[in-house]
C-alpha cells in the first residue's frame, strides 16, 4: 500500500497549523481529526467523530458566521467524496476565508484500507475547480505545503482547495475529545459566545 | 422529485410572511434550503433580505452540518426543505444531539392530503417518525392562522432551549400540486 515519496500526513498537518494564529481548524471524521489533535489541542479545533461528509459544510457555516477568521477544513478523501456536493455549495457561496485541504491516501484507512475512488478515477482538484473554486491545486512536496500554509490566513481571496497525496500508513491514533457539546462550546467560548 | 414548479401553491398566502417575520425577530442569519414550491415565497424574502443569507444546497443533509458550523461561529439558522429531504438528512441529524445546537427546520409536506404522485407517499408518510426517532421534536401547522404560533413556539424552543425542532407545514396548508385538471 505504501508508495515512495508520498508525504507523511502528520508532518503535513503540523506544517499547515504551525503558525495558525486565530485560525479555526475543522477535522473530518477519521484520521484527519487525529492529525489535528496531534498538531496540538486548541480551543479552535473542531473535531468530528461522525457526520461523515459534513466537514466542508461545517466549515462553510463557520466561515460565513466569522468572515474575518480563517477557517481551515482538513479532511480525508473518503469523507470528501461523501460530501462532494458541498464543493458545489461552497463554489456558489465563495466564502473568502475558507480553505479546504484533503489528505488523500486513496483509501479508507479507518476501515481496512479499501481503495477509494481517488486511486484511479476521481480527481478532487478538478472537481473542486469545476464546482467554482478557482484556487484549487495539488500539493506534492513539503516545500509546497510550507509555501501554501501562509495563504490560509488570507481571508480575502478564498475559497481555496488543496489536495495532498499522502502515505497510506495507519499511524498511531492521537485521540481528541469526543464530547461534541464540549468541543462546540469550547470553540464558541474562544470566539466570545456565552452558553445559553 | 424535489422540484415542485407548480401552479397550485397560493402565491398570495400571508403565512410565509409570518414565518419570515419570526425568523427576523429571532435574528436568524443562515438559511440553507433545497427548493420547494411551498417554500418559494419565503425563499424569495430570504434572498432579498439584507440580514439573512439564503444558501442553496445540493442535498438537505448539507444544511444540518452547515447549521452546526453556523452555531459554532455564533449564528442561528433554519433549514428549509421538502418532506423527501428529511430522508436525506438522517445520519447528519445525529449532529443535533452530539452538539446540542439550536436546530430548526421547516418541512413542507408531500405525500398526503390529495397527493397525485404516489412516489411522494412513502417518505412523506415516515417523516414524523423519522424525525422523532432522530431526536427532533415535531410540530405541525395545517391551517394558515396557526402557522405563526406554531413557528414561534418552534423557534423559541430551538433557539432559547437548544431543543432540535421541526415544523411540518402540511400539504393541506400549501395545497396539493395539480398535475391534471
Amino acid at each position: 500500500m505504501n508508495k515512495a515519496n508520498l508525504l507523511d500526513r502528520r508532518e503535513v498537518v503540523a506544517k499547515l497549523l504551525a503558525d495558525r494564529k486565530d485560525a479555526i481548524a475543522v477535522g473530518g471524521l477519521g484520521a484527519s481529526t487525529y492529525d489535528i489533535a496531534a498538531a496540538g489541542d486548541n480551543a479552535r479545533n473542531f473535531y468530528l467523530w461522525g457526520g461523515m461528509g459534513g466537514a466542508v459544510m461545517i466549515g462553510l457555516g463557520l466561515a460565513l458566521a466569522q468572515p474575518k477568521l480563517p477557517v481551515v477544513v482538513i479532511t480525508g478523501d473518503g469523507e470528501m467524496l461523501m460530501g462532494m456536493g458541498s464543493l458545489a455549495t461552497v463554489g456558489l457561496q465563495k466564502p473568502a476565508n475558507l480553505s479546504i485541504i484533503v489528505l488523500d491516501n486513496e483509501c479508507y484507512g479507518e476501515t481496512g484500507g479499501q481503495t477509494s475512488h481517488t486511486e484511479s478515477a476521481a480527481d478532487l482538484v478538478g472537481i473542486a475547480r469545476a464546482c467554482g473554486i478557482g484556487d484549487a491545486r495539488a500539493l506534492a512536496t513539503l516545500a509546497e505545503i510550507e509555501a501554501f500554509a501562509p495563504s490560509l490566513h488570507d481571508t480575502s481571496h478564498g475559497p481555496r482547495f488543496a489536495s495532498v497525496k499522502i502515505d497510506a500508513a495507519n499511524l498511531e491514533r492521537v485521540l481528541s475529545s469526543r464530547d461534541g457539546t464540549f468541543i462546540v462550546n469550547r470553540l464558541r467560548g474562544a470566539l466570545g459566545f456565552d452558553p445559553i | 422529485m424535489h422540484a415542485r414548479a407548480d401552479a397550485s401553491a397560493d402565491t398570495t398566502a400571508s403565512w410565509p410572511q409570518d414565518i419570515f417575520a419570526i425568523l427576523q425577530r429571532f435574528e436568524v442569519r443562515q438559511v440553507p434550503y433545497v427548493p420547494d414550491a411551498g417554500h418559494s415565497q419565503l425563499i424569495e424574502r430570504v434572498l432579498a433580505s439584507s440580514t439573512m443569507r439564503g444558501i442553496p444546497l445540493t442535498t438537505e443533509e448539507e444544511g444540518v452540518a452547515l447549521l452546526a458550523g453556523a452555531w459554532a461561529g455564533g449564528q442561528r439558522g433554519v433549514l428549509l426543505m421538502q418532506s423527501s429531504g428529511v430522508g436525506n438528512c438522517i445520519n447528519m441529524l445525529s449532529l443535533t444531539q452530539i452538539f446540542r445546537f439550536p436546530f430548526l427546520t421547516l418541512v413542507t409536506m408531500r405525500g398526503e392530503w390529495g397527493e397525485f404522485n404516489p412516489w411522494q407517499a412513502p417518505m412523506g408518510s415516515t417523516v414524523p417518525a423519522v424525525l422523532e426517532l432522530s431526536g427532533i421534536k415535531v410540530l405541525r401547522a395545517s391551517h394558515p392562522p396557526e402557522v405563526r404560533e406554531v413557528v414561534e413556539a418552534a423557534a423559541g424552543q430551538a433557539y432559547n432551549a437548544c431543543t432540535p425542532t421541526a415544523v411540518l407545514l402540511s400539504q393541506r396548508l400549501i395545497g396539493a400540486k395539480v398535475f391534471t385538471k
